[in-house]
Order: structure tokens, then sequence, then C-alpha cells
């Protein structure tokens, strides 16, 4: 993984600085609020419903068991004992005091991690495939492409007080798991017929109140002349998006308002300034980059060894977990596992601080030290011998992880909702425990299938319910709390926005209309392999509406 | 509001008094005056004949006009000594765009001028991008100035300011290893 030379420690630490100057400032009251308030946005630090809020960025997912350690730690010392894993590769700390925050950032510095651009109008934690560099069906690895953007914009100048926040992309998988076709900028890394790697751009994707799916701004970008593009897309927005009014204020708003050949068009008017200018990353840099990268050398394990394959067959739980939690991986003998962090009735990404170390712990022992966060608010040990997963499932066992639910319906994504968060209508979190409740049992999970359930406590859609399969979003109905049910979203390459189901439930009849809806795609499958958004593309919103409306 | 210019040397208030015209205000007798952009394009030949000093400010929005101007008046903009921009509120951020088209694309080389909203949180993006003078706040301490624009030892972009980055340092730092220097 990179790791920091001289140069990226004194910028990290040139903004502690920076920022705890800025602190004392507001502190003593020579900066107001207001004034205050884009500073500590860009500093990871937001004001909740009870509390500020710290979100720290886990560049492109990447994690060490040292850095996990560190999670932990500021859990321990300047929180109450646990973090939350979010949509976005962050995590968030809930109850920091904001006198502790530049403490608590110098020793994020300490194992190079920061909170740099996590929040406000500028351009965000960059993310990946959590299973970039080891994934066996990737192009090539598209973490060192992540880190050039992420030093690219990091305290860029021109692009700091952007109309709205902006959020980057990058996956290079055969498929998509980064779900890039919603970011302001989505790259997906291809091959064309020639063999050579490039970029496919897309522009103006996102969720909130506008979802939209990105459009093609470019099918093959060559990777030498990827900064001079962003920048022109960057420069055009930020002298044209709108700024009168937030919720129109994201790129895909302009990108729909000139449509995609006119915003490619004035795109490329920057361009041909911008185009292999200085701008442009040095060759020699990007091999310095990559090199961090390079595949690390394996030792030679065996291919599904008896052991494996006896527990599989012998152990029901075991096999389920690994049926559900493991990937191919690109060395044989070897797997990518997946620590869901959605217990049934748990919060979903939340993770106690001792919860960290013994994952941490379990990172040295079966995993190189190495670690993922995901957009589903998981973690990933990338490199696991497959001798060692029964191992590893114990140990998981004995810490209550060993859910093996990764991409069923228990594996939810949910946000902080009205627990926490000051925008929201509805309460997400125990709405997910109540459902993870109602599915707990494994076996159904399993043979429900593939799902996506996603929960967001307002239109704002941090809880991804667009692109859920069936998606959950906090509404406001005359003061009270309720929830409306879409279904048929696709967060894939296959992507797709959810359709609303109708009206809208209370807070007492949402669970079962989930039940009903899940009901509704079993009783209608034509077998097992048949997933509930491929029975939903074959017989449409109708049926399960019908169903709806009738148990009503 | 005091005017400050970023110097080789640091920072230096501005002693001139500028009067800033809003659209429609009339032109006063004398004194150094920043004009609106529609002002300059309808009496610039009067303007020049000003014995004292006359700027153009610009709004934030010029964007699309500026395409149109940009070409047509670039010999009349790099006479100018100060070009300002207008910031009406500090999360404004078209005004950085804008300054490094101006120094950039057109090569403006007199003063540029950052006024309106502007907090010293933001003089060091400024600077980079290519202002070098600033409208700051009734009792803005200078020495926060000071410490804002040498904040970062080291950027990784390429901007108006000209700075080497930390990419072409590395960038040199490998070819002095890789040719045995
Ligand atoms: S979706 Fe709404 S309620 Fe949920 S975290 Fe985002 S803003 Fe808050």
């Amino acid at each position: 993984m990179y790791r920091y030379d001289e140069f990226d420690h004194a910028v990290v630490a040139a903004r502690v600085d920076e920022f705890s100057s800025q602190v004392a400032r507001r502190l003593s009251g020579e900066l107001t609020e207001e004034q205050f308030r884009p500073l500590r946005l860009m500093n990871g630090v937001y004001l909740q419903l009870h509390a500020y809020m710290l979100r720290v960025a886990i560049p492109y997912g990447q994690l060490s068991s040292r850095q996990l350690r560190m999670l932990a730690h500021i859990a321990r010392t300047y929180d109450k004992g646990y973090g939350h894993f979010t949509t976005r590769q962050n995590i968030q700390y809930n109850w920091p005091q904001l006198c502790d925050i530049p403490a608590a950032l110098a020793d994020l510095a300490s194992v190079e991690m920061h909170a740099i651009q996590t929040s406000g109008n500028c351009i965000r934690n960059t993310t990946s495939d959590p299973f970039a560099g080891v994934a066996a069906d990737e192009v090539t690895d598209p973490r060192p492409w992540a880190e050039i953007i992420r030093q690219w914009s990091t305290i860029h100048p021109e692009f700091t007080y952007l109309p709205r926040k902006f959020k980057i992309a990058i996956s290079a998988g055969e498929e998509d798991r980064a779900a890039v076709a919603f970011h302001d900028i989505g790259i997906r890394i291809v091959r064309n017929d020639a063999g050579e790697i490039g970029f496919k751009v897309l522009v103006g994707g996102g969720m909130g109140r506008t979802p939209r799916v990105g459009r093609v701004i470019t099918e093959f970008l060559n990777p030498t002349e990827l900064l001079g593009y962003l920048e022109s897309i960057l420069r055009v927005y930020n002298l044209h998006g709108r700024r009168d009014n937030k919720y129109k204020a994201r790129i895909k708003i302009l990108v729909d308002a000139l449509g995609i050949d006119e915003f490619r068009r004035q795109v490329e008017v920057e361009w041909a300034h911008l185009r292999g200018s200085e701008v442009e990353v040095p060759a020699s840099e990007i091999e310095r980059i990559h090199s961090y990268f390079v595949p690390r050398e394996l030792p030679a394990r065996p291919e599904a060894p008896a052991e494996f394959l006896a527990a599989r067959q012998q152990n029901a739980a075991f096999a389920r977990w690994v049926d559900a939690n493991i990937i191919n991986h690109r060395v044989p003998g070897y797997a990518g596992v997946t620590i869901t962090l959605k217990p049934a009735g748990g919060i979903p990404g939340d993770v106690t601080a001792d919860e960290m170390d013994a994952i941490a712990d379990l990172a040295d022992r079966f995993g190189f030290s190495e670690l993922r966060a995901t957009k589903d608010q998981n973690l990933v040990l990338p490199s696991v011998a497959q001798e060692d997963l029964l191992p590893l499932w114990q140990e998981l066992v004995s810490l209550s992880l060993a859910e093996g639910n990764h991409g069923l319906i228990n594996d939810m994504i949910t946000c902080p909702g009205l627990d926490y968060c000051a925008l929201a209508n509805a309460r997400s979190i125990p709405l997910a425990q109540e459902i993870s409740t109602r599915f707990a049992d494994l076996e159904r999970q399993a043979n429900i299938g593939p799902l996506t359930l996603n929960i967001s406590g307002c239109i704002n859609a941090c809880g991804h319910h667009h692109v859920a399969n069936i998606g959950i979003l906090g509404v406001d109905k005359h003061g009270d709390e309720a929830y409306q049910l879409v279904i048929g979203g696709d967060a894939r390459d296959s992507a797709a926005v959810a359709q609303i189901s109708g009206p809208g439930y209370s807070q007492e009849k949402i669970v079962d209309a989930v039940e009903t809806t899940v009901n509704t795609y079993l009783a209608q499958r034509t077998g097992a392999e048949e997933t509930f958004i491929e029975t939903f593309r074959r017989i449409g919103l109708a049926p399960f509406k019908e169903a709806l409306n009738a148990a009503r | 509001m005091p005017l400050v210019k970023k110097t080789a040397e640091g920072v230096e208030l501005i002693p001139t008094a500028w009067t800033r015209l809003a659209e429609g205000d009339a032109l006063p007798d004398s004194g150094a005056v920043l004009v609106p952009l529609s002002l300059w394009l309808e009496q610039r030949d009067t303007l020049r004949q000003r014995a004292e000093p006359v700027g153009v400010w610009l709004a934030s929005n010029t964007d699309t006009a500026f395409a149109a101007w940009g070409e047509a008046l670039a010999g009349d903009l790099l006479g100018l000594p100060v070009v300002a921009i207008d910031f009406p509120v500090f999360g404004d951020g078209r005004g950085y765009s804008i300054a490094a088209l101006l120094r950039q694309r057109h090569g403006y080389r007199g003063e540029l001028r950052a006024i309106g909203n502007v907090l010293v949180d933001q003089v060091s993006a400024m600077v980079r991008v290519g202002f070098d003078g600033f409208e700051v706040a009734e009792g803005t301490r200078l020495e926060l100035l000071e410490q804002a624009w040498s904040r970062f030892p080291a950027v990784y972009q390429t901007a108006t300011d000209g700075r080497e980055t930390i990419w072409q340092r590395r960038a040199a730092f490998a070819a002095a290893k890789g040719t045995g220097a």
C-alpha cells in the first residue's frame, strides 16, 4: 500500500497545524460560527443533532492493521468507544469535543491518516473497489490512480469552494464494486481493442433528491491525460454550476441543463488548453506511485485444501459464510474475505474499539496486516489463505462477527438518520435493527439470495436507497416519521434508480411491507437462480405494487 | 476596509483609498476608482484620461461574459494596474477559476485583488491561483495573513503561483538519482 514520504507528511502536518489554529480562533471567538463552518467542514468536522462529528478518510478504502488500531484508539480516547463505517470509505465518530479534535487529527497523522475534505463543498475522499489489487476480474489495479487523484485533489487551490460537494470513484473490475455511475465523476478502467488501458469517464451521476446515473463523457481517456481532463471538468463546473439553490448545485444538474453533448463541448474547450500541460502528473511519479502497489508475493498455499472442503461439508454455518463472504482471489489458494458489520439486530457499520483491535489482530495473523473498508459499511481482509479460512471464521464467531450475510438482505446500508443527523425526517438505525431481527434466520436470508436493502433518513440519500433493490426513505408525514418504499434500484454496471412502490408507511407497517415485497419475489421467481433484481426486471413493479396494496 | 498586498518580503498595507463603484454609480471627479466591467466597456476612453489609477472589478458571475470579452479586451486588460474579483460571499468559489484564467490564459500581470467577503483562511489558496491583493475585514491581524500564505511547505498541484510542486520535486529527485548525480 502507499506510504507517505516527507512531502505527504508535511502537507498533512501543515493542515493539522492550520486547523488547530482555526479551532483556537473559534474557541476564542475570533472566528464566528459562520466563518468557521466551511473550515471545519473541509477538515471533516460536522455539527450534528447532539454534538460534533468527526469524519476520517480511509482513502480508497485502504487500511493497515496499525491504522485500524489507531482508529480504535481515537474511539476510546476522544469518543464513546465506537466508530461508524460509512458508505464512502470513511469512519465517523459521533461524540468528540471540538477542543480535542486537533489532538485526534495529530494522532491520525502519525499513521498517515487525515480528515481532509471529508465534508464541505470540495473534492471528497476518492473511493474505489474494496477488492482492488486482489480481485481475479480486474483490468489493472485502480489504487495507484486513486492515490494520484487523492494527492491532486488534496487542498486544490482552485476547487475548494465548489458549488457543492464533489465525489469521485474509480474501479477496474469486470464487476463494478464501487458504484462509479452514482458519483459526480465515475471512472471505469477499461482495456481497448489494442490492449491498452484507459479510462471510461462518467459525469453527473449521484443520489440525493435528483438521482442520476452518470453520463458517459468519454469512452477512452489516455491515463497520462487524466488530470488535465479532471481539471477541465472541475473548472467548467466551478464556473457554471448553480450556486443559488443548494439542491440544484451538484454537477448532475448542470449536465442535465446543458445536456451531455454541450457539457462535453465546454469541457473540451478547456481541455484544449490543459491537455498534456504541466497539470498532468509526471511519468516518473506515475511509476513511483505504482511501485507501492506491486502485487505482494504471496507464499504458495494449497488450493481447495482438504480440511477446508471437509469443514464446508460438515459445518452449515461455515459453509454459508464461505458462500456469501468470500470472493475469488487472483492467486490460487487465497480468498478475499468480507467481515460484515451487520449482526442481526445490530447497528450497520458500527464497530467498538475492542472489535477494531481484535479485527486488526486477525489481519496481522491471517491477512498480511491489510484491510479495506467498503461502501457497504463492511471490512475486508483482501488476502487470506484458503487454509486459514476455518480458523479465521472460528475467531470471528467468538467475536460475533461471523455472520454469513454479505450481499444478502441483512447486509443493509443505513445512514445515521434521526438518531444523529439534524436533517433527518425519520430514524434509520432502529428500523435497520428491526428488519435484521425479522430476517435473522441465515437460512432464510440465503434462500432469498442476493438482495440489497438500503435505508436513508431523508432525501439526501446518504443511505443510497435509490440504488437498492429494496430502498427505504424516511419522510415527514404531518410531523410524524414515515417511510417510503422504493423497489428495483441497482448500483452496479446495470445501474438503475429504484421506483416508488406507492403511498408511504408508518413505522409499524414498513417492516411488513418489506416482507411482502420479499415474499412477492419468492412467489414470482422462476427458480432459486433468478435473483430479486432479475425477477423485478422481468415482471416489473406492478405485481409488487399489487401485493403491497392488498396487504395494506 | 484595509487593502493589503503580498510582496516578496511579506505583507504591505496599501495606503491608496480606492473607491469601488457599483453598477450605475456616477464616476467621482477624482481619486482611484475600481469600476464595474460594464462601465469600463462604455467609457474606457474617458477612463483612460484620468490622472489617478483606474481598475476594473469583475463580478463572480462574469464567467460567461468572460469568454466573450476576454479575447477582445486582452490588450486593455493587460494594461490595467488592478483587476479585482468580487467575492459576494466567501463560499462563492468562481473567483478562483476566473483568477486562474486571467493569469494563465490571458497573461495578466498587474495586481489581482480579491474584494468583497475575503477571509484570512482563504488567502493561501487565493495566492496560489494568482491573487496578490486583498481587501480584508477591519481588524484583521496581518501576521495571520503571512502565516496563511506560508502555511503549506509543499503543494501537489501546479497553479498560477508557479511553485515547484511535490511531484516536480520528486521527479527531479528521481532524475538526479537515475543519472547517478
Ligand atoms: S440521508 Fe438524510 S438523514 Fe440520513 S444521514 Fe443523510 S442527511 Fe442525514
